[in-house]
């Protein structure tokens, strides 16, 4: 049972701040996972909560009681670190035993947690080997054994999964999926790909330089972007914006003219919008089709084509001189240099105002 | 044109000479120690010097007669021990501070501590000299215990930190996570990671203590002198004997040579077990 709240969260290195006030709340049971580009403070918020760093501000409360300044050692919290950080001389059930023989549990309690997790994480062939004789993937589980035999209020994941290669790191995705099932623990995990995000996180937390960008379900996150990073950083293909200016709106709809000259009109509700703003229209990939020119009045040229089998990835220019990225189905057949034609499907487009965020669609009670 | 294969094997035959014409170099001297000792005093002295002798006890025989061999080694003992014992005891926390818990200061404390080493000794010896005077420490084991360990303790730190310094932080990290205390986490996971690197740093301070000389001529007369005074004794007085010189020389390096030779075993074994992550 494990609830953990964090309030105005700071952290600095010398004059840096890294972490500029994070707030958040884990419930028990919840998969959450920080994600975020390369140095925007993932790894600094899971050590802090942790106890790794000393923070500079804010309170860590795990229930009612008060961690900010415990020791690690006191937080009840197991972590998986990205590079294993299993100890070289101790056999693989010593290494998951440790905590428990530090605790002074009893041998046969120990024996048995041990057995449990081996089992758990098919270890059982290799509990007397040292850790240099596993491969990647037998260390992942051997960190991870680590951390579940302990029983923890909280499992904390850094990039656990980011030394395995592609066809493990799915094996592993999948399985840490089930653990966290089957164990009905409270896990925080970081990870900078968006794959691990969308299919594990109960909840996804978009970190930007230090602060949180948007809290919420993957799909939410996917389909109502708060800004155009979260918008930007969730999705592959990324979403491609396309610059414009608002010619007409209503209270449920807006219209934009791109740059290329064409105008598309959005449902939205657009309260501080006026004629003359400039916004931007985000569209995913999936919703664009590749049509004939002459059926659509946004028109360009086909860039690079990728085929992945199972879909073809479109870059395309349009006269206007925007990239756009399109998602057309395996079969989909197209020449670099083609004339095409682009059709929207306005209702599935995003659009930012000039500060980045997102305007609200109309509820759709009232449209 | 000589082949890949022939210019390789060529190679690892010069590499052969010239390692074994180093190490028979640096072996030479205390070859013909041993051979001196074995010598009578005038054999000792000829002119060329003499390969093939009819070898003796005499030398050996007359130093234990003379001096109280036993009495100078237990000093020796005692004194590198103990100044071992107590530098890895303050040079072990010294350099965990500085390797895992690194501030702007660390770098310059480590130089600075270095340079501590480069002062000539005999620099320092009359405060020293007077120091112990006052305090009671002249010709005491204590004493020399203290100073050695002052002497060393800047090399046992830095060598200590280096090891430190290749031992990933996540391992303490979750030592830490995974309840340990401060000295359960040094003793129980830090020690072990580290071992091949502390046991050298171990013999270095062993072999460094048991041969200085300086301050054990300048601090001991009698009591708490150890070998190194030993040898000194039989250079100065009488003038100059050869092969009691010699024998005297080779009573003083034996013990280090042999128990050097005994951990040399372990600490190849230590050091290459250190280097797996
Ligand atoms: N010990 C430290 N001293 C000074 N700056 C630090 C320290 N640790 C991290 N930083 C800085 O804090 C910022 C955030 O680092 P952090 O490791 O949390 O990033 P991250 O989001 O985990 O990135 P990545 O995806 O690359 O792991 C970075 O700019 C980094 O340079
Ligand atoms: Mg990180």
């Amino acid at each position: 049972m494990a609830n953990l709240t964090i309030k105005n969260l700071k952290k600095s290195f010398g004059e840096t701040e890294i972490l500029k006030g994070i707030n958040l709340e884990i419930k028990d049971n919840e998969f959450v996972v920080f994600v975020g580009p390369s140095g925007c403070g993932k790894s600094t918020l899971l050590r802090s909560i942790a106890g790794l760093e000393e923070v500079t501000g804010g309170h860590i409360l795990l229930d009612t009681k008060e961690i900010t300044d415990l020791a690690p050692a006191k937080r009840d919290l197991a972590m998986v670190f990205q590079s294993y950080a299993l100890y070289p001389h101790m056999s693989v059930r010593k290494n998951m035993s440790f905590a428990l023989e530090l605790a002074k549990e009893k041998k046969e309690v120990i024996h048995n947690k041990v057995a449990e997790a081996a089992r758990i994480l098919e270890l059982d062939p290799l509990l007397e080997r040292k850790p240099k004789e596993l491969s990647g993937g037998q260390r992942q589980r051997v960190a991870i054994g680590r951390a579940i035999v302990r029983q923890p209020k909280v499992f904390l994941f850094d990039e656990p999964l980011s030394n395995l290669d592609a066809a493990l790191r799915v094996q592993m995705r999948l399985e840490l999926a089930r653990l966290h099932h089957d164990l009905n623990a409270t896990m925080i995990y970081v990870t900078h790909d968006q794959v691990e995000a969308m299919t594990l996180a109960d909840k996804v937390v978009v970190l930007n330089q230090g602060r949180i960008e948007q809290v919420g379900t993957p799909l939410d996150l996917y389909r109502n972007p708060a800004n155009r990073f979260v918008a930007g950083f969730l999705g592959m293909p990324k979403m491609s914006f396309l610059p414009g200016t608002v010619t007409a709106l209503d209270h449920s709809s807006v219209t934009v003219e791109l740059t290329s000259g064409t105008s598309v009109t959005l449902p939205a509700a657009s309260e501080h919008l006026r004629q003359g703003s400039a916004v931007s229209v985000g569209v995913r990939p999936e919703n664009i089709d590749v049509v004939e020119p002459s059926e659509s009045s946004l028109t360009g040229y086909m860039d690079i084509t990728e085929s992945l089998g199972s879909d073809t990835y479109c870059y395309v220019k349009t006269d206007g001189q925007e990239t756009l990225t399109v998602r057309m189905p395996g079969n989909f057949a197209c020449n670099y240099g083609d004339r095409i034609g682009l059709h929207l499907h306005v209702d599935e487009c995003h659009l930012f105002d000039e500060q980045g965020n997102a305007v609200q669609k109309p509820s759709r009670l009232a449209a | 044109m000589l082949s890949l294969k022939q210019r390789r094997s060529l190679n690892t035959l010069l590499m052969g000479v010239l390692a074994w014409g180093v190490a028979l170099a640096i072996f030479f001297p205390i070859f013909w120690m041993l051979l001196t000792s074995f010598k009578t005093e005038i054999d000792a002295f000829a002119t060329p010097p003499q390969l093939f002798f009819s070898p003796t006890l005499e030398n050996y025989t007359l130093v234990n007669e003379r001096s109280d061999y036993l009495h100078f080694a237990w000093n020796s003992v005692v004194v590198s021990f103990g100044s071992t014992i107590i530098g890895m005891m303050l040079a072990v926390p010294a350099a965990y501070s500085m390797a895992f818990f690194e501030t702007k200061r660390t770098k310059g404390t480590l130089l600075w501590m270095l340079s501590t080493k480069m002062l000539p000794p005999v620099g320092v010896l009359v405060p020293i000299y007077l120091i112990f005077k006052d305090t009671g420490l002249l010709d005491t084991k204590t004493g020399l215990v203290i100073i050695y360990t002052l002497i060393n303790l800047p090399i046992m730190i830095w060598m200590a930190y280096t090891y430190f310094k290749e031992i990933p932080k996540e391992v303490l990290e979750a030592a830490r996570m995974d309840g340990s205390t401060l000295f359960q986490e040094i003793w129980r996971v830090l020690l072990p990671m580290s071992k091949g690197g502390l046991a050298a740093t171990v013999l270095l301070s062993l072999i460094l203590s048991w041969n200085e000389a300086f301050w054990s001529l300048n601090l001991t007369a009698s009591e708490a002198a150890p070998l190194t005074a030993l040898i000194a004794s039989y250079s100065s007085p009488e003038g100059l004997f050869w092969a009691k010189l010699s024998a005297v020389s080779t009573l003083a390096c034996a013990p280090i040579l042999i128990f050097g030779w005994i951990s040399q075993k372990q600490l190849v074994r230590g050091l290459s077990f250190g280097a797996v992550k």
